[in-house]
């Protein structure tokens, strides 16, 4: 454990408590002992209330020399990523088995953030804008969260209980998420007004599983919480005769989508305005991922 | 006697070439020490309380528990202010902690010193202020009716109630409150002097004005007062007004130890001046021919809670109200209100922005009535050689060459007809998604996406106007280093990111022949430079580096440099102007005139609203290219200011609180927003200027903007009289009721 002295801006007289284990176990152990810890990977979040003031953390727990956080394995269908894996790697290495997931990541932040910022951290940190979490909803990944009791595993579809807030509780870590692999063409797409580097107006994720014959969604930025849309996932699709998919279906899907949304009225956008995107949005990934199906009969499905 | 050294010519960077300038290399590696990477041993750190109300009546201020906190050396209140309570540009309006009332979201009402900036911050949350919560002033035309303004402008020409016009078009426009979003916050250090005066370091835009604001309020003869420049993170206007200098001296002072103060991403959001947002009424009338007959304008600016630089922008607002084109009748009226908004001042563009992007619209708009092209119509309306301003101002700049006998020249003509030889670009195949709009957002591959094409003028007045006094101070000392010939250059003029430093170096090495310049540090042991504003360093200091260059050499040419060296100081005044008149606006208020053409072509995603900029082509008047790099650097920089305007930039402001004080809501383009650009730039020489230059840092930033916006409505065929064009105006007719 070292004390380490902050220089320039922040606290001279004050010393953070520090602590950068390599095992999990420890890390919990940490939380156990000093309950005022916060818990930080890319750090990409949180520095920016360190930043501000917002919060004075007098103890901070490093999870980014823990090996089992910064890998992912291949668990057969599905891939297992560690909370700390960051956004940059999962676009270079995952793109294939996880297209939806991957290109969320693509559009999070800039490189440096991309370098640094994790998925663990999105989940953590539990905002409706979180970029990865439309595609995690729309894929039915689960989140594994060791406690010093031991580990357990939530559905995604449960992990958000409202506003930055999740079920994740005090002296817990999340260890991983657990990601089916594509069994369709996906889609990610972010609406923001600028064309980089911007938190989402609103977001929509679109799995096609082409051996279930279903579809998965996921929104984000339009709720108090990123959302599925279920009507929309339960309207009946031409799935015998993919060519029978006509405009009609697919505006109805976007309707559906949109109606699954709760959003407000923010600095970003309007409620009306996020709406009446999430339609448009969620007609264009239903038409591009059905050509990418049955149209294409691409080998890849992005 | 002995045979004067002869002149030789400098090898390299001279006037006209791309000397690269000193910053650029330390910029780039990290190596540069901006303002916030100031420290001096055993320095303290200087934090600001902030009222967080609009508007609000300070009863009593409780500073007990904040002073009895370790580490905290002071905690001072208007109560503390040793000499003169307020300040101000033009107007000394502004208090230096505000004493009863509060009158705006962000104003300064305690300043704390401490070991250190933690320890500042919770002194600050230990102040209690009781404040009497009031109801602010937050809407501009209501402050019009209540007659609360800085200044109301009229202006009057002929008589647009006895013109008639075939055409007529009436609308009203909206501009959002923009902001310079320098990258570089507020900072400074001040050190206390052992004579009872302090050195302050800065960064800012005008040393001795600062200088002669600040040495009153301390109580303080200016001489006692030091300011030399520290390295500057953008200014764009941000920097004309007092931020932390006061606030520092004053910690410093009363502690007897330097102090730094150095603002956060959302104090210098609340911490500077904006520009002005505008609600503008105009109506035009042309004839068949598309002529124009008649321009009302009604000009409403916010100058929020203080007066600022709102005098000179309600000014150029009203004196360019038309832009440049002749109109027989016409009648304007401007203010600038005073209300409890955040208060704006200084902008690059300066009242010409809002008032271009008016105008440009309407320009378009009488085009669409009559079937005209939109340049034809600017044609057919430019002004020439002889033609008036709607002040009186008669355009004649002689030494201009005229092409054409028959007619007068028009130096916009010849802006407006050189497009013809740079096509605008064709859509290319198989584009990527980050070509398109929304970019990395994957919103589109193509769907819903159309192309359009539009095009925006801009006319800037140059330097300070309305007779105002304005010079400029150089000092140069040429001596022997080594057997070589050295000159040291010595002003007060900010290089603030423009690479203003650069170009005064060119200049000596021009006019002395010589290599070797070297740059003093920029304070104020040498007389004042004005502002790095107005787009008049080139003008002002480059003139009057040239004058000191000019006199060193005249020297040189009777005197051996082995004899000792030789120095001249020489003070650089432009031509003197008029006040504009107070009831018909009229006067000779303008220095120099520049004009720029910008031709944008955007893809807009017309079902959610996004767009893409994908061209940004420019043909500006430059008079006479000192550095192209630079040159190209200045325009590209402006045009990319002027298309955050056109589709993202605003500070959104409720009820007199700011909602989006960081980078994360006040977005400015990145790379992917700012497309590569084509510049045709123009050399028609002022014989007025030096070298015949135009500034040039201004104007790109009024086109660009309407040119953006025009393209928009080229592609979705909507009247779009509000910017920045956000998604909701571009889909609002497509929403569907839930």
């Amino acid at each position: 454990m070292t004390a380490l002295r902050a220089a320039g801006a922040v606290s001279t007289d004050r010393p953070i408590i520090f602590y950068r284990p390599t095992e999990t176990a420890d890390a919990l152990r940490f939380l156990a002992e000093r309950p005022e810890a916060v818990p930080v990977a890319g750090g990409t979040d949180l520095m920016v209330g360190v930043n501000y003031r917002h919060i004075r953390p007098e103890a901070m727990l490093d999870l980014t020399a823990i090996v089992e956080l910064c890998t992912w394995t291949d668990e057969g269908t599905a891939i297992r990523i560690g909370s700390g894996v960051p956004y940059a790697r999962i676009v270079a290495e995952l793109a294939t088995a996880l297209p939806g997931l991957a290109a969320a990541s693509r559009t999070v932040g800039s490189p440096q953030i991309r370098n640094r910022g994790t998925v663990g951290g999105n989940l953590a940190t539990a905002s409706p804008a979180g970029d990865a979490h439309p595609p995690l909803l729309a894929t039915g990944a689960n989140i594994e969260i060791a406690a010093p009791e031991g580990r357990r595993t939530v559905a995604i579809d449960d992990f958000f209980t409202g506003p930055k807030r999740s079920v994740l509780r005090p002296g817990e870590i999340i260890t991983a998420v657990t990601v089916p692999k594509a069994a369709g063409p996906q889609q990610f797409l972010k609406v923001g007004t600028r064309n980089a580097m911007v938190i989402s107006v609103c977001a929509f994720a679109l799995a096609l599983d082409l051996d279930r014959r279903t579809v998965g969604t996921g929104i984000g930025s339009a709720g108090p919480t990123p959302l599925r849309a279920l009507p929309a996932e339960e309207l009946e699709l031409p799935w015998a005769a993919p060519a029978g998919l006509t405009d009609a279906t697919v505006e109805r899907f976007g309707d559906l989508v949109a109606a699954a949304a709760r959003p407000i009225d923010d600095v970003r956008g309007t409620a009306a305005y996020r709406r009446h995107a999430l339609a448009v949005c969620a007609a264009r990934a239903l038409r591009r991922t059905w050509r990418a199906a049955f149209e294409e009969r691409s080998a890849e499905w992005n | 006697m002995p045979e004067p050294t002869p002149l030789p010519t400098p090898t390299s960077n001279a006037v006209g070439q791309s000397a690269i300038r000193a910053d650029a290399l330390p910029k780039v590696n990290g190596d540069f020490d901006y303002a916030s990477d100031l420290a001096a041993e055993g320095m303290l750190w200087g934090h600001t309380l902030r009222s967080p109300h609009p508007k609000a009546r300070i009863r009593s201020i409780d500073t007990a528990a904040a002073e009895a906190m370790a580490g905290v050396a002071a905690v001072l209140t208007a109560a503390d202010v040793p000499g003169k309570r307020t300040y101000g540009l033009i107007e000394d309006d502004q208090p230096v902690l505000a004493d009863t009332m509060a009158n705006y979201q962000g104003e300064p009402v305690a300043i704390i010193a401490a070991t250190d900036l933690d320890t500042a911050r919770r002194a600050a949350d230990a102040i209690t202020v009781d404040y009497e919560v009031l109801e602010p002033l937050c809407d501009p035309a209501e402050a019009v009716r209540r007659g609360e303004y800085f200044r109301h402008q009229p202006l009057q020409v002929g008589d647009p109630d006895t013109a008639t016009a075939a055409v007529v078009v009436a609308r009203e426009y909206v501009v959002g409150m923009q902001d310079q979003a320098p990258l570089g916050p507020e900072s400074g250090l001040a050190l206390p002097r052992p004579d009872g005066g302090v050195d302050l370091r800065v960064a800012t835009q005008w040393l001795h004005s600062d200088q002669e604001q600040i040495a009153p309020c301390l109580g303080l003869k200016e001489s006692q007062v030091h300011l030399e420049m520290a390295g500057i993170g953008g200014a764009f206007g941000a920097r004309e007004d007092l931020s932390v200098q006061v606030h520092m001296a004053m910690l410093a002072l009363a502690t007897d130890k330097p102090v730094k103060m150095m603002y956060d991403r959302a104090e210098s959001f609340l911490g500077h001046v904006h520009r002005h947002p505008a609600r503008m009424r105009y109506e035009h009338g042309a004839d068949a021919e598309g002529r124009l007959v008649y321009v009302r304008a009604q000009i409403v600016l916010d100058g929020g809670a203080y007066a600022s630089t709102t005098d000179a922008v309600v000014g150029n607002a009203a004196s360019l109200a038309v832009g440049p084109y002749e109109v027989e009748h016409v009648a304007v009226e401007a203010w600038g209100t005073r209300t409890n908004n955040p208060p704006c001042g200084a902008m690059r563009g300066f009242g010409g922005v809002q008032t271009c992007f008016a105008y440009e619209s309407q320009m378009d708009a009488l085009a669409e009535e009559l079937g005209l092209d939109p340049l034809e119509i600017r044609r057919r309306n430019a002004m020439h050689q002889g033609s008036k301003l709607i002040t009186g101002q008669v355009v004649q700049e002689p030494g201009i060459d005229v092409p054409n006998e028959n007619a007068p020249f028009s130096p916009l003509v010849d802006l407006l007809d050189r497009f013809a030889a740079i096509p605008a670009p064709a859509i290319p195949a198989g584009r990527d998604i980050i070509e398109l709009p929304g970019g990395t957002g994957n919103t589109t591959h193509g769907e819903g996406v159309v192309r359009g094409v539009g095009y925006g003028v801009g006319l800037k007045n140059v330097c300070y106007s309305e007779g105002f006094d304005d010079f400029s101070t150089a000092r140069i000392r040429l001596e022997l280093v080594d057997g070589e010939p050295v000159a040291y250059v010595h002003t007060a003029a900010a290089e603030v990111g423009q690479g203003h430093q650069t170009i005064q170096a060119q200049i000596v090495r021009t006019e002395l022949g010589i290599d070797r310049v070297e740059l003093l540090p920029v304070d104020t042991k040498v007389g004042s430079a004005g502002s790095s504003s107005a787009s008049r360093q080139s003008y002002m200091t480059g003139g009057a580096v040239k004058a000191a260059s000019e006199a060193v050499r005249e020297l040189w040419a009777t005197h051996d440099l082995a004899d000792g060296p030789i120095e001249a100081t020489r003070e650089f005044r432009h031509r003197p102007t008029k006040p504009m008149d107070p009831v018909t606006g009229q006067g000779d208020s303008h220095v120099q005139l520049a004009l720029c053409v910008h031709r944008a072509t955007v893809d807009v995603d017309i079902e959610l609203g996004l767009v893409k900029v994908v061209d940004l082509t420019c043909v500006q008047d430059v008079g006479k290219i000192l550095n192209p790099i630079a040159l190209e650097g200045q325009i590209h920089g402006a045009s990319a200011q002027g298309l955050g305007l056109a589709v993202m930039e605003e500070m959104i402001v409720d009820a007199g609180v700011v909602k989006n004080a960081s980078f994360t809501d006040y977005l400015i383009p990145t790379i992917l927003d700012m497309p590569p650009m084509r510049l045709e730039i123009v050399e028609n020489a002022d014989p007025a200027a030096p070298y015949g230059l135009r500034g040039a840092g201004e104007p790109p930033t009024l086109s660009s903007t309407p040119a953006i916006v025009a393209a928009i409505r080229d592609a979705t065929g909507l009247a779009l009289t509000h910017v920045p064009v956000r998604p909701e105006h571009l889909t609002r007719h497509l929403v569907r009721q839930p």
